[in-house]
C-alpha cells in the first residue's frame, strides 16, 4: 500500500464509517476493513477500476468529487477522505464543504505547488513547473487547481475549518520534519496531508 | 400454429390455498408459485438466493428448459463454479405470478372451469415479489444472502429491498431501473396493440379455439427484441446483410419475402418465442412492469423506499443499454446514496444493449462473483 494511505489509515479510528473519494484500486478501504474493522466505501471515476475493485468484493460505486458528492446526507460517515485529488476536481471549495457536510472529519491530501523546486523553475525558466510530483506538461495535467500548503491554511480558515492535524510528506508519502513550521513545510514539503473538522 | 402445450408439463411448484391480496384490491383465491431449486441449503439456512427472472424469462434459471429443451437461461452465470455458484449457494428461482410456467396466471382456469384470460387482475412487481416472499417462507427461509435479477427482475429486486429489508442481506439490481419509462410504456403498448389486433387472440379466450394470436405476439416480440439490442451489436451481427440468395440490383428488387438477414433473425424470434409464451401471461406481465415506480410508492422519493436500510446493494448497467440506460441505474444508486446505503455500482462497457445481461460479458461475471465473494466474508458465510 502506498505510504502515504498507511498515513491516512493510521488517522482513521478503528470502526469509523469511511469514504474514500478517488479511491482507485480499493486499498485504503480494503486496508480499513480489514484492519480497523471500518464501513469503508469508495467513489471512483475510473470505470475499469471499479471493475476491478467491485469484482475484488469492495463496496465502490462509479462517481467523482464534483457530482455525486451532494447525494449523500448530512453526517453519513465519520470520514471523508480525498487523497491526491483535490488538485484535479472542478470545485475544490465545493467538494470540501461537501465532505464536511457528509462527513464528521475530512482527510485531504495534495502536492503542494508551493515546494521550491517548483518556485525555482518558474522563476528561472519562466515555464510552467515539471517535477516529480508535477510530472505532465501544462496542457496535459488534469491538475487544474494547483494549490500550496499555505493556499490550503487560507481556504480553511475562510471556511471556518478547524486544522485538527497536518503534515508534510515527501513524494512516497513519508512524513517530512515540516511539522513545526508551516513556511518551511510549504518551501520543502512535497506533499500534504490534513485532517479537518468542522469548527 | 404448434404451441409445444406449456399446459402439459407438471411444474415443480407450491401451493397456497389462502390466496394473495393484490395491490389491484382484488384477492386471488388461490396462488401457486411454480420454482426450482439448485444447490442445498445450508444448516443455518442462510445461503439462499433468489434469482428473479425478465419479462419473458422462467424459473428454468439453472437448466435445460422442459418445453425448448434449449440450455438455461442464465447458464453462465448460475450453476456450479459459476458467479451464482451452486456449490456454494442454494439457488431458487420461481416463475413470476401472472407467468405462464406453472404460477398461478391468466391461463390459469378459475372456478367455473373457464381460463381468467383477459380477466386475470392486474397484478404489480409488488405482487409478483409478495408472492414470491410465500414461497421463500414456505421453504423455511427468513432471510435471503441475495436477490439478483436484470431487467423486469431487477425491479423485483429492488422492490424486495424496498418491501422486505430484513429478510435480504445482499441485492444486485441489473440494467434495470425504479420505474418504467414512457419510451418502454410505449414500446410495450405496441406489443399488445399487436396481440389485440390479432382475430386468433379471440379477447383473451382462444384457449378453447385451438390457436393462439401467434401472429400479433410474434409482432409484440420482434418489437421488443430490437430493444433489447443495440445498433452497434445489430450492425456486427446483421449490417445490410442479404438473406440466401436475394441480390439486390436493379430489375431484380423484390417487396416482399426474406430479404435482409435481420428481417428473418426477428421472425425468427417472434415464431419461436409464440411456441413458448402465452399471449395473456404476455399482456398481464407488460402491465405490471408499465405500473411500476418505486418511488411513486414512497410519497415520489426513491432514497425513501430504502430508509435505513442496511441491504448491501451492486447495481450495475450496460454501456449500450438504451431500455434500461445506465443514467437510470446511476438514479437508483444515487438515491441509495441519500440513504446512506452501502452501494457499489457499475457500468460494463459492451455493445450488446439491454440483453448484455443474458450474454457472455465477463466483467459482469467477475463483478457479480466478487460481490457476492465480498457480501459472503461479511454474512460469516465463506467457507
Amino acid at each position: 500500500m502506498r505510504v502515504d494511505l498507511r498515513l491516512i489509515a493510521e488517522m482513521v479510528s478503528p470502526g469509523s464509517r469511511v469514504l474514500d473519494i478517488g479511491c482507485s484500486d480499493g486499498a485504503l478501504i480494503d486496508e480499513l476493513t480489514r484492519t480497523r474493522g471500518c464501513d469503508a466505501r469508495g467513489i471512483e471515476i475510473d470505470m475499469a477500476e471499479v471493475t476491478r475493485t467491485v469484482a475484488r468484493g469492495l463496496p465502490v460505486m462509479h462517481g467523482d468529487a464534483d457530482a455525486d458528492l451532494q447525494h449523500y446526507p448530512d453526517r453519513a460517515f465519520d470520514f471523508v477522505v480525498l487523497s491526491r485529488t483535490l488538485q484535479a476536481v472542478e470545485k475544490p471549495r465545493e467538494v470540501l464543504r461537501q465532505m464536511l457536510r457528509i462527513g464528521e472529519r475530512a482527510i485531504v491530501s495534495f502536492p503542494n505547488f508551493g515546494h521550491w523546486q517548483v518556485r525555482w523553475q518558474l522563476l528561472w525558466s519562466g515555464r510552467m513547473p515539471m517535477t516529480s510530483v508535477w510530472a505532465r506538461p501544462w496542457h496535459e495535467t488534469p491538475n487544474i487547481h494547483p494549490c500550496t500548503i499555505r493556499d490550503f491554511f487560507v481556504l480553511c480558515a475562510e471556511e471556518g475549518y478547524s486544522v485538527e492535524r497536518w503534515l508534510a510528506i515527501d513524494e512516497a508519502g513519508r512524513k517530512s520534519p515540516w511539522r513545526r513550521f508551516s513556511s518551511l513545510a510549504n518551501l520543502f514539503g512535497e506533499q500534504a496531508l490534513f485532517q479537518l473538522r468542522r469548527a | 400454429m404448434d404451441q409445444g402445450e406449456p399446459q402439459e408439463i407438471q411444474h415443480q411448484s407450491a401451493r397456497f390455498a389462502e390466496g394473495l391480496l393484490l395491490d389491484c384490491g382484488e384477492h386471488l383465491p388461490e396462488l401457486v408459485v411454480a420454482y426450482r431449486t439448485y444447490g442445498a441449503l445450508n444448516a443455518a439456512r442462510s445461503n439462499a438466493i433468489l434469482v428473479c427472472h425478465a419479462l419473458t424469462g422462467d424459473q428454468y434459471v439453472g437448466e435445460t428448459h422442459p418445453v425448448t429443451g434449449k440450455s438455461a437461461w442464465w447458464d453462465q452465470v448460475v450453476g456450479p463454479g459459476r458467479p451464482v455458484d451452486t456449490d456454494q449457494y442454494f439457488v431458487i428461482c420461481s416463475n413470476v405470478l401472472g407467468g405462464c410456467m406453472g404460477s398461478t396466471g391468466p391461463s390459469d382456469k378459475r372456478a367455473d372451469g373457464r381460463p381468467w384470460g383477459m380477466d386475470f387482475p392486474p397484478i404489480t412487481i409488488r405482487d409478483m415479489v409478495r408472492a414470491q416472499k410465500r414461497l421463500v417462507d414456505h421453504l423455511g427461509i427468513a432471510r435471503l444472502f441475495a436477490v439478483v435479477g436484470g431487467s423486469m427482475g431487477g425491479m423485483q429486486v429492488l422492490e424486495w429491498a424496498s418491501t422486505y429489508p430484513e429478510h435480504v442481506f445482499a441485492a444486485v439490481p441489473i440494467a434495470t431501473a425504479a420505474y418504467h419509462s414512457a419510451q418502454n410504456i410505449a414500446f410495450n403498448e405496441v406489443g399488445r396493440q399487436a396481440v389485440f389486433a390479432d382475430p386468433d387472440f379471440a379477447g383473451g379466450q382462444y384457449y378453447a379455439n385451438g390457436r393462439v394470436p401467434a401472429a400479433g405476439l410474434g409482432v409484440a416480440r420482434m418489437v421488443a427484441h430490437i430493444t433489447y439490442l443495440s445498433e452497434e451489436a445489430l450492425n456486427r451481427k446483421f449490417g445490410r446483410k442479404l438473406q440466401g440468395d436475394a441480390i439486390l440490383k436493379q430489375g431484380n428488387l423484390a417487396l416482399f419475402g426474406d430479404i435482409f438477414q435481420v428481417e428473418s433473425y426477428l421472425q425468427h424470434q417472434g415464431s419461436t418465442f409464440v411456441r413458448r409464451f402465452d399471449a395473456n401471461s404476455y399482456l398481464t406481465i407488460t402491465r405490471a412492469m408499465d405500473y411500476f415506480d418505486l418511488a411513486a410508492e414512497h410519497e415520489g422519493d426513491l432514497s425513501r423506499a430504502f430508509a435505513g436500510t442496511h441491504i448491501r446493494f451492486c447495481v450495475i448497467s450496460f454501456s449500450s443499454d438504451w431500455l434500461f440506460p445506465t443514467a437510470e441505474s446511476r438514479a437508483v444508486a444515487r438515491a441509495l446514496n441519500r440513504a446512506a446505503a452501502n452501494v457499489s455500482f457499475v457500468e460494463v462497457e459492451t455493445d450488446k444493449g439491454h440483453d448484455a445481461f443474458l450474454l457472455d460479458e465477463p466483467d459482469l461475471h467477475r463483478i457479480l462473483a466478487g460481490f457476492l465473494a465480498g457480501c459472503a466474508r461479511h454474512a460469516g458465510l465463506s467457507a
